[in-house]
Formats: C-alpha cells, sequence, structure tokens
C-alpha cells in the first residue's frame, strides 16, 4: 500500500434532531448524511478513523437518538461503537468544548451538518469552529471524491442539481446538506450495544440565547401584489393585464443563420453554454 | 384634397377603447391630424349643429377623460398629452451627499443580477438607513465579479463598491472576505447584511460575522424599531429548523430570509461607485475552485433545471431537437400538446397542470403559448421563442423572438455552437 493511501482521522459532530410530525427526538437529518458520507469514505480509504462527537446534557431522549447513530455503523465492519459525549449542563454553549476536543484530538476531516433542529439553529457552529481552528470549511458538500497528500477533492452542490469541484488542503471542516446522499437504516441491536463515552466539557452559559424571546414559529403573512396606481383605470389594466413585457425583441424576415446568431448572443451572455 | 378627411374607423375604434394595447398611439394620431384637437360642435350640411361628444373635455393627469362643464375649460383637448404623464417615471430622485452612516448590503447576484431575493434586502436595508429622515443613512451594495444589473439605482443603492477582481470569481469565500474586513475597516458600516441563501449569503455571512466577532442573527425575516436596543432595532429570526421564532434586538451582522421587506419601487438612487483607499490584502486560499462539473441535464429535475429547451406542436423534427438539446447541454420541457402526442414524457410537460419552472433562460420552440403553459413558465427570466407565427402570445413574452422555421433555425444553432467549441479547442 502506498502511503498516501493510508486511511485519514475523521470526526462526525453529531446533534439530537426532531421528528418534523412527531416532534420526538431522533438522530439529526443532515448529522446522519454526515455520518453517512464518512462510512463511505472510511470504505475506500482503508486504516481510516471515525471519531463520534456530541456536546450537551445527557438524558434519556438524547441518549436514545445519539445511539442512532451508532446503528448505523452496524454493517459497515467498522470497530465505530463509541460516541464522544462532552457532558455539559442544559443551556451551555457547545463551541468552547467541540474547539477544545478538536483541538486536542486533531482529526484531518471534520463532518458536521448545515443546521441543527433543535435551539437556535442558526448554522453558525461549523463558522465558529473554522474561525476558532483556523481551518478552512466548504458548505453544501455532495461528495467526497479523493482525498490524497492532504488534500481532498469535493463536490459541491449548487442550486439547480449543478456540481462544483473544490480542492481542499486538510484540515478541513465540511458541512453537509440535503444534497449529500441519504443516511442508512440505523440497526437497534448495535445501536443498543454501543459505548456513550462521557466526559466533562466547558460549561460557558449562552447567556445570550437566554435573554431572547422564543416561541413557536407564527406563519410568515403571505406578501400581497401591491399595484401602486393611482387611478382605477391603471388598477385595472395590471388586474386584468395578461401577457406583460411586450419589450422583447422580435426578429422577423432574418434568415435562419441570423436568427440563431441572434440566439447564440443571448444565450453566451447569460451564460448557460458550456464548452 | 387636403380639405377631405379621411376617416380610418379601426382607428378611431382604438382610441375610444382605453383598454387597447395601441390606444395611446391612436389616440395620439387622431390629434395630429386634427391639428391639436378635434371640433366638438360645427353646423352640418343641412344646417344642423353637429356635436363630437369625444371632441369634448380634456385627458386629466392620470389619462382618464375629465369633462369640465363649469365653462372655464373649452374644447382645447389635448391627447397624447394625458398618456405621456402616465408613462412618465414617477420615481423620485433622492441623493444622499452626506450619510451619517453606512448600510452595507453583499447581493447575491445571481447569474449576474439582483435576485428578488436581493431586492427584499435591499428593501430592508432602506429601512434602516431612511429610519429618521433628519439624517438619512446611505446603503452601500458590495458587488463582487461582473454583473448585467443597470438598475442598482432603482433597487435603492446609494453606493456601489465593485470588486471585479478575477480572484472573486467562483466560490473564493477567503479573498471575498478579506475584501469585506477591507470594507469593514475602511467604511465601518453600522449594519451588515446578507441574503441567508445557501451557498451565496448564507456562507459569507457566517464567516464575515465570526471574522467580525459578532454574533449574527440568521434567518430574519422581520424588524421593527426599538428605542431600547443597541442599535434601535428588534428582530425576528426562524430557528430550530423554522419551528421557532426568535426576538431578539438586531445585531450588527444580520442574514434575512427572502420577502423580509418590501423592495423600494418608489424612489431612485445615485448608485454612485465608490472604491477602497488601500489595496485589498491577498488572501492566502486554501481552497481551490475547480469549476463546475458537467451534469447530465437530463437527469436534472426540471423544476429546477437552469436552462430548459422546450418542444411544442410546431417541433417536428424530433431527432434534430433531441441533438440540439444535448448539444446545447439544456434540460428537455415540452408543451402539452408535444406530450399528449407522445412525442415526449409526462414528466417533461412545463405548465399549469405539468411542472412550474424557474429556468434562468426559457427556451421554446414551435410553442403558441397558452395561457396554461405561460403560467408554468411564469419564474423563468429570459424567454426566448422560434416561433412561425409573429402573432403568438409567446412571442409577447418573449424577451427574444425569432420568427421562422424550428427545425432550420435549431439546426442553424446547432451549428453555430459547434463550430464555437470547434474553435476554442483548435486555438487551446
Ligand atoms: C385544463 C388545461 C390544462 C392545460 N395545461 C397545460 C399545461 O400544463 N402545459 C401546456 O403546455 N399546455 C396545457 N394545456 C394546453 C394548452 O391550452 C395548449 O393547448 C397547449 O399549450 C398548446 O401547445 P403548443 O403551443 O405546443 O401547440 P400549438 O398551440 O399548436 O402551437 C404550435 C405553435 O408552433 C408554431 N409552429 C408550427 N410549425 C412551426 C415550425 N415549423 N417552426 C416554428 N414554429 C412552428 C405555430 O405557429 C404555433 O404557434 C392545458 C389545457 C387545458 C384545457
Amino acid at each position: 500500500m502506498r502511503p498516501e493511501q493510508q486511511g485519514i482521522e475523521m470526526a462526525v459532530l453529531v446533534s439530537v434532531g426532531r421528528h418534523p410530525i412527531t416532534g420526538r427526538a431522533r438522530r439529526a437529518d443532515q448529522d446522519a448524511r454526515g455520518l453517512e458520507l464518512a462510512l463511505c469514505l472510511e470504505g475506500r480509504l482503508p486504516g481510516s478513523r471515525i471519531g463520534l462527537l456530541h456536546a450537551g446534557p445527557r438524558s434519556e431522549e438524547s441518549e436514545a437518538a445519539l445511539r442512532g447513530y451508532l446503528g448505523m455503523a452496524a454493517d459497515a465492519g467498522t470497530g465505530l461503537n463509541t460516541l464522544t459525549l462532552l457532558e455539559q449542563p442544559e443551556g451551555s454553549d457547545a463551541i468552547p468544548a467541540l474547539a477544545d476536543h478538536l483541538s486536542a484530538a486533531m482529526p484531518q476531516l471534520v463532518i458536521t451538518g448545515t443546521r441543527a433542529e433543535l435551539g437556535e439553529g442558526s448554522g453558525l457552529l461549523p463558522y465558529a469552529l473554522a474561525e476558532r481552528l483556523g481551518w478552512p470549511l466548504v458548505n453544501g458538500l455532495a461528495a467526497v471524491e479523493k482525498v490524497e497528500n492532504g488534500v481532498a477533492t469535493l463536490l459541491q452542490a449548487l442550486p439547480r442539481g449543478q456540481r462544483r469541484r473544490l480542492q481542499v488542503r486538510l484540515p478541513a471542516i465540511i458541512c453537509v446538506d440535503a444534497a449529500a446522499p441519504a443516511a442508512r437504516q440505523s440497526a437497534f441491536g448495535p445501536a443498543r450495544r454501543g459505548e456513550l463515552e462521557a466526559t466533562p466539557g466547558a460549561a460557558e452559559l449562552d447567556h445570550e440565547l437566554a435573554g431572547w424571546q422564543v416561541a413557536p414559529a407564527r406563519k410568515r403573512p403571505k406578501r400581497l401584489k401591491i399595484i401602486r396606481a393611482a387611478s382605477a383605470r391603471d388598477r385595472f389594466k395590471a388586474a386584468a393585464a395578461k401577457a406583460e413585457g411586450g419589450s422583447g425583441q422580435v426578429l422577423e424576415g432574418v434568415s435562419s443563420e441570423q436568427g440563431a446568431e441572434a440566439i447564440f448572443t443571448l444565450l453566451h451572455e447569460e451564460g448557460v453554454l458550456r464548452s | 384634397m387636403s380639405e377631405m378627411c379621411r376617416r380610418d374607423p379601426r382607428r378611431e375604434w382604438i382610441a375610444r377603447n382605453r383598454l387597447h394595447p395601441e390606444h395611446a398611439s391612436a389616440l395620439a394620431a387622431l390629434g395630429n391630424i386634427g391639428g391639436g384637437g378635434a371640433a366638438s360642435e360645427w353646423l352640418g350640411p343641412s344646417g344642423v349643429l353637429r356635436r363630437n361628444p369625444h371632441g369634448v373635455g380634456f385627458i386629466g393627469p392620470n389619462g382618464v377623460k375629465r369633462i369640465d362643464r363649469s365653462g372655464a375649460q373649452q374644447g382645447g383637448s389635448a391627447p397624447g398629452h394625458g398618456r405621456q404623464a402616465v408613462q412618465q417615471d414617477r420615481r423620485r430622485h433622492v441623493e444622499i451627499s452626506d450619510p451619517a452612516f453606512l448600510v452595507a448590503v453583499v447581493p447575491d447576484l445571481t447569474g449576474g443580477r439582483l435576485s428578488g431575493h436581493d431586492k427584499d434586502l435591499l428593501g430592508l436595508a432602506r429601512r434602516l438607513a431612511d429610519d429618521d429622515p433628519e439624517r438619512p443613512g446611505a446603503v452601500l451594495a458590495v458587488v463582487f465579479g461582473e454583473h448585467k444589473e443597470e438598475r442598482l439605482g432603482e433597487a435603492g443603492i446609494d453606493r456601489v463598491l465593485h470588486l471585479g477582481a478575477e480572484t472573486y470569481a467562483g466560490f473564493a469565500p477567503e479573498a471575498r472576505l478579506a475584501a469585506l474586513t477591507a470594507v469593514e475597516r475602511e467604511l465601518a458600516p453600522r449594519h451588515w447584511l446578507l441574503p441567508d441563501s445557501p451557498l451565496g449569503g448564507a456562507d459569507l455571512g457566517r464567516r464575515l460575522a465570526q471574522r467580525l466577532g459578532e454574533r449574527p442573527v440568521t434567518g430574519v425575516w422581520q424588524i421593527e424599531a426599538d428605542v431600547e436596543a443597541p442599535l434601535g432595532w428588534r428582530c425576528t429570526a426562524r430557528g430550530a429548523a423554522e419551528r421557532l421564532d426568535i426576538r431578539r434586538p438586531l445585531p450588527r451582522v444580520a442574514l434575512a430570509l427572502a420577502e423580509c421587506a418590501e423592495p423600494v419601487d418608489e424612489t431612485r438612487h445615485a448608485a454612485e461607485p465608490l472604491s477602497l483607499g488601500a489595496a485589498v490584502p491577498i488572501a492566502l486560499s486554501r481552497i481551490e475552485d475547480l469549476g463546475q462539473v458537467a451534469v447530465d441535464p437530463a437527469g436534472v429535475a426540471l423544476a429546477e433545471a437552469e436552462f430548459i429547451l422546450s418542444a411544442g406542436n410546431g417541433v417536428k423534427d424530433w431527432e434534430g431537437f433531441h441533438h440540439a438539446a444535448r448539444v446545447l447541454g439544456a434540460t428537455e420541457g415540452a408543451s402539452r400538446v408535444a406530450v399528449d402526442d407522445g412525442f415526449m414524457a409526462r414528466d417533461r410537460q412545463v405548465g399549469a397542470s405539468g411542472t412550474w419552472v424557474t429556468a434562468r433562460v426559457y427556451l421554446a420552440v414551435g410553442i403558441s403559448g397558452a395561457i396554461q403553459h405561460l403560467q408554468g413558465i411564469q419564474g423563468c427570466d429570459r424567454v426566448v421563442a422560434i416561433n412561425l407565427d409573429p402573432g403568438c402570445d409567446m412571442i409577447k413574452r418573449a424577451d427574444l423572438a425569432v420568427i421562422g422555421d424550428a427545425a432550420e433555425i435549431l439546426a442553424a444553432l446547432v451549428a453555430k455552437v459547434e463550430q464555437q467549441r470547434g474553435g476554442q479547442r483548435d486555438a487551446a
């Protein structure tokens, strides 16, 4: 085996999610996709290691949800059967605890979800870690193509089903969202047998968050189509307007080459033609 | 001969129909013939007094006919004049020469134009800037890369900082962050606003907030004035996967959702170019953008395709159409007729009973533009039509329409694209 083919050290940050309908605690969807990505990568790079990391309070409910992640590693044939739990009191800031742990453990690749399903859910955590650790960060990840010589080649998901290829120097933080491959099922037995390794984490209370007013989301008002017209005639015209525009350019009586030329210019200006 | 009055009944009919699209021009033409207003009363050949009821009155400022029976105003209607008043741009010009503070906005400019989200965000920026009419702030837009937007001022931008260098193209968060940090150092805006859109402002805004050491608010959808808050504003933001509303004082960096405010539509701003005094330090980049990957356009869902080549009943040469889609790298769409006739799959149908598409460029080949079809393409930015019939509705909707045979024009377009590509390959 060539030395650069050797495996890498990965850390997957996982959180407790919430089922959108029943409201029960579960593994968070994006974090599970992150673990799926790590498991696939481990299969391709023999000798890799995955560390599962969660910072937060320990309760029966959250424990059941976190064990869901351990159940995913069941048939991967890996030694992944423990999850490191940085135990913190309720309402603490997870960032310092995670940053301390990561700077000590020094994984090469940290995989996180984009937004948490509970709490503030601002999606700031990966950015805060990247800033503290000074590592590059890539969001919206769709796939990891290869890892070689401390450089990872990634595919980033763009809107409209497009993909962009990026190269990142390791160590790096990558965030996955719904564009990453869906997570496999979690097996119950291995989830029960898995271990939660609890260590006390830094307990800094998030005072700012405590001062905010939090309420269940209100429905956002629907935007009305406002027609600013001074007269009834204008209002009627605006309401009855069918095909708006008319400002378009019409090429009539031109040869098909000239027509094609005009279309080509427009397509080129819009940048939809890839060479 | 010049005494003889030739009537154009059709034009007169259009002039009477205020809702006709050519009403204004017909009215103007009639007015010119009459030499500035038709006579409203005259003696007929048999000595009877004839009246022209249409010659009475004048056109009010809103284009509505007014009849003043007080006698103060007589005849002298000035058709055409009122029309122009309506067409005239009513936006108020605003120039803020000495702003009390700056509100910095970093629009996404997807595809080089301000998106709806960007415009909403600029509306929000204007609310923050114009709160105190005595001491107005200015909205500063930081624009990266090349753009094609000409209406920056109409969207409410007072100052534009255009950073067009090559280093900011593509995915270059580190270079962009360095530029924004330089803006912060030099101009110190009071507010930073970014759209909370994945891969655009959502990414850059979070990086910026961390760099500035601010705790930003994300997913803002409402703001209201609050004297107790440090910046004088309080905001409502979505949290916990859209299930919570968090109300908190507005911090310096805010990432706002679409429809967070009404876009600017009553004023026009200066959009004065601005430049930084010092050069932006070159950031060491650990992320390298290798460019977009070619994805199979046929595999992209119609609803999120960026470039659609759509076929209608006017397409006869289906081989040629599929070939054109492959060469152009476009996702295929179809009108209902093409689907019903079995030439295209059902999941390719665009329109009210098919898919609502949001393509940036929609190329409609041989589609007449029935209302059910036009509904489906409301969200498209640019529409190009190829059709034989210059009067069809699709031409009215299109930004560019070419009248001619679909098969021929597509073949010419394919040849053009292939020639271009061949040329590039030879040059490389
Ligand atoms: C309830 C309902 C729902 C509907 N939903 C949809 C829907 O979701 N989507 C949809 O598309 N339709 C829908 N329709 C159908 C719609 O009303 C129209 O019938 C249909 O869109 C017309 O398709 P077309 O433009 O391809 O065909 P036509 O109307 O036949 O138009 C063909 C066009 O091609 C041009 N042409 C012909 N030969 C050539 C040539 N050689 N070169 C260039 N141009 C040529 C003609 O000038 C003409 O403009 C719906 C109808 C109903 C009643």
